[in-house]
């Protein structure tokens, strides 16, 4: 039954795609609640030429030597832009926007000039050919498994144990790097790690997704996450969710449309970060106008109330109308004042007057006296 | 050398020459203000973001029509632009996760549409994929007058609102204290941003682009400290960029335009750190050096004044050897620099044979001021 798993196009792909989501999303937490988002942009293009570099020198294009090179590369890419920044000759910014290009670009240029007629050109390190994972394969316990699920899943587990193990550092590290250094917790060191697990995971992603892709899968469901909770865990598990519901919902739009699968999976992460722009519960576009308007209904009911107690005695204020021309609101909204404080029990309806209840007329006097 | 003269006589590579000059300077001066506004990276991401709206222009025009093509480009840098704006005032992410979010997603969205425009076929596809990567043999001439047109309006802009550009640039909450609407002028300098990108794109590529807004910039910075010389100066790196980019591209057979250009550009850049006369890092060093040197020669100074006190002898021999050892090192060097400078004597403390030095009038006169100065 595994082997006629692992020898299934379809469920390598997918399998692929979620690998990559899942690897990606556990150190991309973190980068997004550390500021350091567009570093990944830095380090995704530069292993381009850490790829290029060590196929030319050793002719693999996969496998330990080609992982520990690329990263490398990533690391120098951000080691360079901070030492550039140190020289305050230009701003962290800039120095970011000036390494990579020089590398990804040096990268691109071998290829153009070396590596043509391989399997190696620019458009599947920019793009992936996720379609393709299951031509390359090797034998596992009798079945034939993609190499591109073998090295995903050895840099999940691999990204997985960092974080369970450092947890706490990682933690630290990212909220409060102060904090974390006068404990003795060496935070340079802990996000330097993570950032050399970033490239890694950057290096065995690039086959399925390519480098520019692999950006989505590390910031867009994290970002998303952070819409929808406040707690680490929450968010972490969270974005491994989103990632794991792109890559399939992407691989299944991709098959409809008949469009890049990496793509569309890559895509999809947007859509989600969407919705959860607009519709997440406390965060969202929508439950914001929500707070806005039901902050306002309470602010109108307490005005209402001490509308009421003030001119109890002329008794001419207590209708609907009388509000509207009163306090000068539209009515709609002079209406959902009235429902506000009926609701929280601060006025009631006689007929069409509006009277105090006790309660409201404790309210009113609170509300005077302050 | 023949080989380049013969090049340049092509009309192909002249019209080449002409686009790739024009876009790298445009880039170059436009670029400028971005650096200087630390928006970098939102460069960055205006380009990557670009993608989409080039497909787009091309699904709608059903042709490398290179209107429609600059047009959706320009459409979706500025849908992108206004999105990270968006993701900045709607949420607590930080701006650096707004950036990524805005460019890995509309990067994915292109590169699918890159997708449906090859299902369309056809032998215009081809020059889609150049946008990747800037090819600027695929420059033609009626593409000229586009891009003289928006390097045209770009300049009258720059120059019609320099000074706000200036204010605005430098401090931003002057220009509000003025009365100047503040958050005009950066929309309409982002928009700027957004045309730089979209005219270098054939040159450079979607994913290239960045480094021909900021390299041109951050090289002519070290050059100057007034914001005119530094526009002008990164127009003329970009636009001498452009040119040599396109030139070895066109004489090596499948090179893309982007990366040579690129690397031509940090190289600039690497020279312009190292070799500008104030800020570059060779002057810097030097400098430092300078100051430690006289540092040195002032305590030196300074020891023989306090030998010459402590003895009551205006005249006092003191040891080299001596000065040696309390200064932790050799002092010969320094001692005949202060010697050329008429500041010391050399003199003779018989029967000792060993050099000893004693203080000139000009040098009692020197150390008197220093020990004034910092007593």
């Amino acid at each position: 039954m595994m082997v006629a798993l692992f020898e299934n196009i379809t469920a390598m792909i997918v399998l692929t795609g979620v690998l990559v989501a899942l690897a990606a999303a556990l150190p991309g937490t973190f980068l997004v609640l550390r500021g350091s988002a567009m570093l990944t942009d830095a380090i995704s293009h530069a292993i381009v030429l850490g790829i290029v570099l060590v196929f030319l020198a050793t002719g693999a294009l996969s496998g330990p030597v080609q992982l520990a090179g690329a990263a490398l590369a990533g690391l120098a890419t951000v080691a360079l832009s901070e030492l550039l920044a140190r020289t305050r000759l230009v701003a962290m910014d800039a120095a970011i926007g000036l390494v990579f290009p020089a590398l990804f670009a040096l990268g691109v240029l071998l290829i153009n000039l070396f590596a043509r007629d391989v399997h190696l050109d620019e458009h599947t390190v920019l793009l992936g050919e996720i379609g393709f994972v299951w031509l390359d394969t090797r034998p596992v316990a009798g079945a034939e498994v993609p190499l591109a699920v073998l090295s995903l899943a050895a840099v999940l587990t691999l990204n997985a144990g960092f974080v369970a193990l450092f947890w706490k550092e990682l933690k630290l590290a990212v909220f409060d790097p102060a904090l974390a250094a006068a404990l003795g917790f060496a935070p340079a060191l802990v996000i330097g790690a993570l950032l050399t697990l970033t490239s890694v995971t950057a290096v065995a992603a690039f086959d399925a997704v390519g480098a520019i892709l692999f950006i989505a899968f590390v910031i867009v469901p994290p970002a998303t996450a952070a819409l929808l909770t406040r707690r680490l865990g929450r968010m972490l598990a969270l974005a491994m969710a989103v990632g794991v519901g792109s890559a399939l919902s992407g691989y299944a739009l991709a098959l409809r449309w008949d469009v890049s699968i990496g793509g569309m999976m890559a895509a999809m992460t947007g859509a989600f970060f969407l919705a959860a722009l607009v519709f997440a519960p406390e965060q969202g576009m929508l439950a914001q106008a929500l707070g806005r308007r039901s902050a306002r209904a309470d602010r109108d009911a307490a005005a209402l109330v001490v509308h009421l107690a003030q001119n109890a005695k002329a008794g001419a204020a207590d209708t609907l109308d009388a509000l509207v021309s009163n306090l000068r609101w539209p009515e709609p909204r002079a209406r959902a004042a009235v429902l506000r404080a009926l609701d929280r029990g601060l006025v009631q309806r006689a007929d069409a007057h509006l009277r105090l209840t006790d309660k409201g007329a404790a309210t009113a006097r609170q509300l005077a006296q302050r | 050398m023949s080989a380049l003269w013969d090049l340049l006589q092509s009309d192909i590579v002249r019209t080449v020459m002409l686009g790739a000059a024009t876009l790298g300077g445009l880039s170059g001066m436009l670029g400028a203000f971005a650096v200087l506004r630390k928006q970098s990276l939102l460069g960055d991401t205006l380009s990557h973001a670009a993608l989409p709206g080039v497909c787009i222009g091309f699904l709608v025009a059903g042709s490398r029509d290179l209107g429609a093509i600059l047009l959706g480009a320009f459409a979706s840098g500025a849908l992108a632009a206004l999105s990270v704006l968006a993701i900045g005032r709607l949420t607590r992410l930080k701006t650096d996760a707004a950036l990524g979010v805005v460019l890995s997603v509309f990067f994915a969205v292109g590169v699918v549409l890159l997708t449906v425009a090859q299902g369309r076929g056809g032998a215009a596809q081809a020059g889609l994929s150049t946008f990747l990567f800037g090819q600027a043999a695929a420059i033609l001439r009626s593409d000229l007058w586009i891009m003289g047109g928006a390097a045209l309006a770009a300049l009258v802009l720059v120059l019609a609102l320099w000074k706000e550009f200036k204010l605005v640039s430098f401090d931003p909450d002057a220009a509000a204290a003025q009365g100047l609407p503040v958050t005009v002028i950066e929309a309409t300098m982002t928009v700027m941003v957004a045309i730089a990108i979209v005219v270098g794109l054939q040159l450079v590529g979607v994913i290239l682009m960045v480094a021909l807004l900021i390299a041109p910039a951050a090289a002519a910075r070290q050059w100057t400290g007034s914001l005119g010389a530094m526009v002008a100066l990164s127009a003329g790196f970009g636009a001498v960029a452009g040119v040599t980019g396109a030139l070895v591209s066109a004489t090596a057979r499948g090179l893309s335009t982007g990366p040579v250009v690129v690397l031509v550009a940090s190289g600039i850049v690497l020279v312009s750190l190292l070799l500008a006369p104030r800020r570059g890092l060779v002057a810097q060093a030097l400098r430092r050096r300078a100051m430690l040197r006289q540092q040195g020669d002032e305590r030196l100074l300074l020891t023989v004044q306090a030998l010459a006190q402590h003895h009551a002898d205006r005249d006092f021999p003191a040891e080299q050897g001596m000065l040696d050892a309390w200064h932790r090192g050799p002092t010969g060097a320094a001692l005949r620099r202060l010697q050329v400078q008429g500041l010391l004597d050399p003199a003779r403390h018989p029967p000792e044979t060993t050099p000893h030095w004693r203080l000139t009038k000009a040098g009692h006169a020197e150390a008197d001021r220093l020990s004034e100065r910092d007593p």
